[in-house]
């Protein structure tokens, strides 16, 4: 079961309007479908009562929605889960919003559902997916009810959950957890024990399916310039959709490399990839390598730490990945 | 006249050289009549870090079989620690080329001082040596780049 129920969620908001304490709530609202939840902004009561949602698809992380809401005048209420807490404390770390604008509610987590994830299961008329203890329940036009354990269906950012942990807010709600040792990289281990032949094979079907919608970038809580170096009119943006296999390498190398020591490994970008590339395993290997060649490094665990790639050390390794090219005499 | 026909792979190779050490280190190598081959182009920049990873991608698109970063030893940057970002931010982007599948003797970090015009020569060499025996670049290269 979710710890934490939406009428917990919804009388906290609702009574910290109400006292006047934040102007603003920053929550999740129900769409057409189950699984279609969208972040919103609530400024009254009654539209909480009326479309304020907390089920297995809030997944959404919501620490960069408020670089912009915290522009506007009064508190903002927002509730961070673990993973957004470390987006949240990133982004404070750059100074990129006021805390004092912002009102934290840290609130457990264990795992949500995606779009995705769901729709393997249930391709086809999904109309109703629930949380029932360790089952996911879920109905379907045409095969009526179905579960499935829950723990099995996640996504893979889930299944390899880093931290249960909030590791900031201003109230919790519920207990908190704690950081687990989830095996999270196995896969990119897996990868690099290919041959370079497979790992080219590989990484071209995945990336070929790109359709540069900018999805990732968007949604990334680190991903917080105003001006991005792949919205240049000079370069020629608009001609750069699907035409090139180099694009979609320039474009996942440079999106995963700017923000490289940054990444908190939220997941996000993974999530909401109309095209389901595994764009979390490219974030994954920049941390691995960080963690092996420059010391264990969570980005967010704290305020205020310095990210790998602004620091140095005089006896950082040289690894044969640069120096000549692996055979370093 | 005798036209060369022959049919031979030559590289094209990029070397972005720091101006304060490697750029002055492929001078002395003139100037000592040390040969490096032709297929070398230099880039001058103002510090090893002053390479955007952007920088050595679009090499790649243009046509470069490989890309080769010239800095000063660590310790002896003109801006003190340039080449400590360097060292950390290719060390992890070629690894993540490498990751992707493009073979990475194709890229190299390389330090060599204004006093090493011989470890140029000798470096350039043995990298252009490198990717000739590697082929053209394959799997970094953009269609509409080409002749």
């Amino acid at each position: 079961m979710q710890t934490v129920t939406r009428e917990q969620l919804l009388s906290k908001a609702v009574s910290l309007l109400s006292s006047g304490t934040v102007n603003r709530v920053l929550g999740w609202k129900k769409g057409d479908f189950a699984y279609d939840v969208t972040p919103s902004v609530f400024e009254t009561e009654s539209e909480l009562q009326d479309s304020f949602v907390y089920n297995i698809f809030c997944s959404a992380n919501f620490s960069k929605y408020l670089i912009s809401e915290t522009q506007k005048e009064g508190r903002v209420l927002v509730f961070l889960k673990p993973c957004d807490s470390y987006s949240f404390n990133q982004l404070l770390t750059e100074h990129r919003f006021d805390r004092e604008r912002v009102y934290a509610v840290g609130i457990p987590c264990d795992g949500m559902m995606d779009t995705a994830s769901v729709k393997a299961l249930a391709p086809d008329g999904l109309t109703h997916a629930v949380r029932d203890g360790e089952q996911l329940k879920i109905s379907t036009l045409y095969d009526g009810e179905t579960s499935f354990p829950f723990a099995k269906v996640l996504p893979d950012r889930c299944k390899l959950c880093k931290s249960k942990k909030v590791v900031v807010y201003d109230e919790m709600l519920g207990t908190n957890g704690d950081i687990t040792d989830a095996p999270r990289f196995e896969e990119v281990v897996r990868l690099e024990n290919m041959t370079e032949e497979e790992r080219y094979t590989f990484w071209q079907k995945e990336l070929s399916r790109c359709i540069r919608c900018n999805a990732c970038r968007d949604v990334c809580p680190a991903c917080t310039c105003e001006k991005c170096v792949f919205d240049n009119p000079a370069s020629g943006v608009e001609n750069k959709a699907i035409d090139d296999p180099f694009e979609e390498k320039l474009f996942h190398i440079i999106r995963a490399f700017h923000v490289a020591g940054r990444c908190t490994d939220c997941g996000e970008c993974s999530r909401v990839c109309p095209q389901s590339i595994p764009l979390h395993l490219l974030n994954r290997k920049f941390i691995y390598d960080i963690d092996r060649n420059y010391g264990e490094y969570i980005a967010g665990a704290e305020e205020g730490l310095r990210a790998p790639l602004v620091d140095y050390h005089t006896d950082d390794p040289e690894t044969d990945a640069v120096m000549e090219g692996g055979q370093k005499q | 006249m005798q036209i060369n026909n022959t049919t031979e792979f030559r590289p094209k190779i990029v070397a972005f050289c720091c101006n304060w050490c490697s750029y002055a280190g492929a001078d002395l190598a003139g100037n000592n009549r040390l040969s490096y081959p032709a297929d070398i182009k230099i880039i001058r920049v103002p510090c090893s870090c002053r390479v955007n990873p952007t920088f050595i991608l679009r090499a790649f698109q243009r046509g470069a079989d490989g890309v080769i970063l010239c800095g000063c030893h660590p310790g002896d940057c003109h801006y003190t620690s340039g080449n400590y970002y360097t060292r950390r931010r290719m060390t992890l982007l070629f690894s993540m080329m490498n990751y992707l599948g493009i073979e990475k003797e194709r890229t190299r970090v390389e330090w060599v001082s204004a006093a090493e015009g011989a470890k140029f020569a000798a470096v350039m060499q043995d990298f252009a040596q490198t990717v000739a025996a590697l082929g053209e670049s394959k799997r970094l290269e953009d269609l509409r780049c080409k002749q």
